[in-house]
């Protein structure tokens, strides 16, 4: 049992000091109460950092796994230390209550104190010792609440925990969405229909779904390569450490042969229905994010940039699937979501610096923090600037420009923000920007997409050589 | 117990109130502070479950406090084939090094971070702690010094770590490979045999 130091002082003066306390531990108390019903709003219970930390504690544990929910017992007076590395969620969990051997140890040992002081100052000591008892009375009434969790608790509880290496067959499609990331595969995927409807050529469903079904297969395969080769990366970071291989849900070698499987068949599907150049592209991709992207974010800052031309292949493949060639519009798109990459990332790792820092992950955000913003800001008035080249390069008529305008200048103007501020909440807000302006930028283009007729008339021979060729046939 | 209070209280005057059972690579850090207590510390950190007898299957447990990885208890099978015992062995092998490094690699970050907080606010003339007990951390420029320094010192270190890692997985998933291989051989060849026998 942890004794603080004031126990061994004896007399008056470890008296009053173990009143104060006793009365320390039911603030304390009453604090944690506190947090728990936060509808209490004396001066006294005024929501501090610690109450924002447990919250926020309490809200990651609720939508974590269930190692997580045993963090956030109800009767359990939590105060832990303030920790400056908010992302450490996992750290604050393994935090045990340092209220504990306060209100547990002082407890008998006030009453001794009392006990003994009393022969000494008759009337204070017995002030003391009604306090004592009362707030004895008080803790025994709260102790079979706290729980201080016993050597062998914590053995069993973690015990519990073991689970067998045996791939669960029922839980398979949602190991598979995980391991090939699913909401990341959604938007590569949306990216390059976007790509496909974008192109100035009829559109033809099935090499549309043929060409999506492709491009999706092919990022399952990249993405589920990509978590086999970081699985001890992975383990280490707040944001992945559920993932299931981390977990341990399939072994490596499933997550390699279901990495084969998508891959092989997409890149053949591209290839074969569709066309070689876009089958060339997927296969690139993969390749890029597998071989490059991946190794290089532990090497060199480079990254960020290899990682953006992943995210700009996409669109260029829908494209290339439609027209059969790299064409500038193409170039464009691609360069739309290039330049996109770098506020949506640089915003993002920005509030992950520990944890890649940790890691050993090389990043702008860490290692070059300044230049971290200054590509963001520059990249995201880039994309203004290839809103007004569309129609230039005919790929979408003048309106896009102007009815693109608000949403960029809106995110120029975060990015200049965080240019500016650097801090959590600047980079959170131009990350969650950068999240729909993707996709409302697409959608944007797509409505104003130049119509087939005006680019028939301004690129094709004159009306007058197509009757001829009419009469003949 | 007095005598470990102490060494905590004055390896780590800032904790106040040090949790008795620490779970955090930081409270372990301030409980031993030698090498030789951390290798003890380590050891003693590797979780001693053992699955029932009739589990034919590895079994994978909570993450490791220090290393954040999972360990396995993998299965030994009567009819285990040389192979098998091969990938096992690796497999073990390579979860103690990962499990190593990791520790390793913590531990000292969060050492050196603590080292550095402390040293800051030492030269700009503040207290640990502020009025309301709380401790003061360090802006996000300040900090990002530090992480900077942390990758750049780690840097080769790092960069071995990645190639050996990547090695190591690659030979392990072609064990895998082999060895699931050769169980579908014995299988079918087994069912190939009894089919024969019994016909």
């Amino acid at each position: 049992m942890y004794k603080t130091p004031c126990s061994r002082l004896s007399g008056l003066v470890g008296a009053s000091v173990k009143q104060k306390l006793v009365q320390n531990v039911l603030r304390c108390n009453q604090t944690a109460r506190g947090l728990i019903q936060l509808h209490r709003r004396d001066p006294s219970d005024r929501p501090t950092y610690q109450h924002l930390s447990f919250l926020k504690r309490q809200y990651v544990a609720k939508n974590n796994s269930e190692l997580l929910q045993r963090a956030v017992p109800k009767h359990v007076p939590v105060l832990t230390i303030v920790d400056e590395r908010d992302d450490s969620v996992e750290m604050r969990v393994e935090r045990i209550p340092t209220i504990d051997p306060v209100v547990t140890g002082p407890a008998p040992q006030s009453e001794a104190v009392a006990r003994t002081t009393q022969p000494e100052v008759g009337p204070a000591a017995a002030a003391q010792k009604d306090v004592a008892s009362r707030s004895t009375a008080a803790i025994s009434h709260e102790t079979p609440h706290i729980q201080v969790e016993s050597d062998e608790a914590r053995e069993a509880r973690l015990d519990r925990q073991w689970k067998q290496l045996k791939v669960n067959v029922a839980d398979l499609p949602d190991i598979y969405a995980r391991l090939a990331k699913i909401k990341l595969t959604a938007l590569v995927v949306t990216t390059a229909a976007a790509g496909y409807a974008m192109a100035p050529v009829p559109f033809d469903p099935l090499i549309f779904f043929v060409a999506t079904l492709g491009t999706g297969l092919a990022s399952c395969c990249a993405n589920s390569i990509n978590q086999y080769f970081e699985v001890p990366f992975d383990s280490n970071m707040n944001r992945t450490k559920n993932r299931p291989l981390v977990r341990g849900q399939i072994s490596p070698l499933h997550a390699v042969s279901f990495a084969l499987a998508c891959g092989v068949p997409g890149v053949a599907l591209l290839t074969l229905a569709v066309n070689p150049l876009t089958g060339f592209l997927g296969a690139l991709n993969i390749v890029l994010y597998t071989c490059c992207y991946t190794p290089l974010k532990r090497l060199s800052i480079t990254n960020t940039w290899v990682g953006a031309v992943v995210g700009a292949i996409p669109p260029i493949m829908g494209w290339t699937a439609a027209a059969g060639c790299l064409e500038p519009g193409a170039l464009l798109l691609g360069g739309f979501l290039y330049s996109w990459q770098f506020p949506h990332f640089n915003a993002l790792s920005w509030n992950l610096r520990e944890d890649y820092s940790r890691g050993g992950y090389r990043m702008m955000s860490v290692t070059h923090p300044g230049m971290c913003r200054r590509v963001a800001l520059r990249h995201s008035l880039a994309l203004g600037g290839l809103a007004a080249l569309a129609p230039a390069l005919g790929v979408t008529t003048w309106t896009f420009p102007v009815v693109s305008l608000p949403i960029n200048l809106y995110i120029s103007l975060l990015a200049f923000r965080f240019y500016r501020q650097g801090d959590r909440g600047s980079a959170r807000k131009l990350f969650f920007c950068s999240l729909w302006h993707l996709p409302m930028l697409l959608l944007l283009a797509l409505t104003c997409k130049k119509p087939r007729a005006d680019q028939a008339a301004d690129a094709a021979p004159p009306p007058a050589a197509a009757s001829p060729l009419a009469l003949q046939s | 117990m007095s005598a470990r209070c102490l060494t905590r209280r004055s390896l780590r005057p800032v904790a106040l109130l040090a949790p008795p059972r620490p779970h955090t690579a930081s409270a372990v850090i301030g409980r031993f502070c030698s090498s030789a207590q951390t290798q003890r510390v380590k050891a003693a950190k590797r979780s001693t479950f053992r699955p029932a007898a009739g589990s034919t299957h590895d079994w994978i447990g909570p993450p490791n406090p220090l290393s954040n990885l999972r360990p396995i208890v993998y299965h030994v099978a009567e009819d285990e084939s040389e192979l098998e015992g091969r990938l096992r062995r690796l497999r073990q092998e390579t979860e103690d090094w990962n499990h190593n490094f990791w520790t390793q690699q913590n531990i000292t970050f969060t050492k050196e971070k603590d080292a550095f907080i402390i040293s800051h606010l030492k030269a700009e003339g503040l207290t640990v702690r502020d009025e309301q007990g709380r401790r003061r951390s360090l802006g996000c420029e300040d900090m990002a010094t530090f992480y900077k320094s942390f990758l750049d010192t780690n840097r080769t270190r790092h960069v071995n770590y990645n190639k050996e890692w990547y090695r190591r997985n690659f030979t392990i998933t072609l064990l895998m490979a082999r060895v699931a291989l050769s169980d579908m051989w014995r299988t079918v060849t087994r069912k190939k045999n009894s089919a024969s026998t019994s016909s």
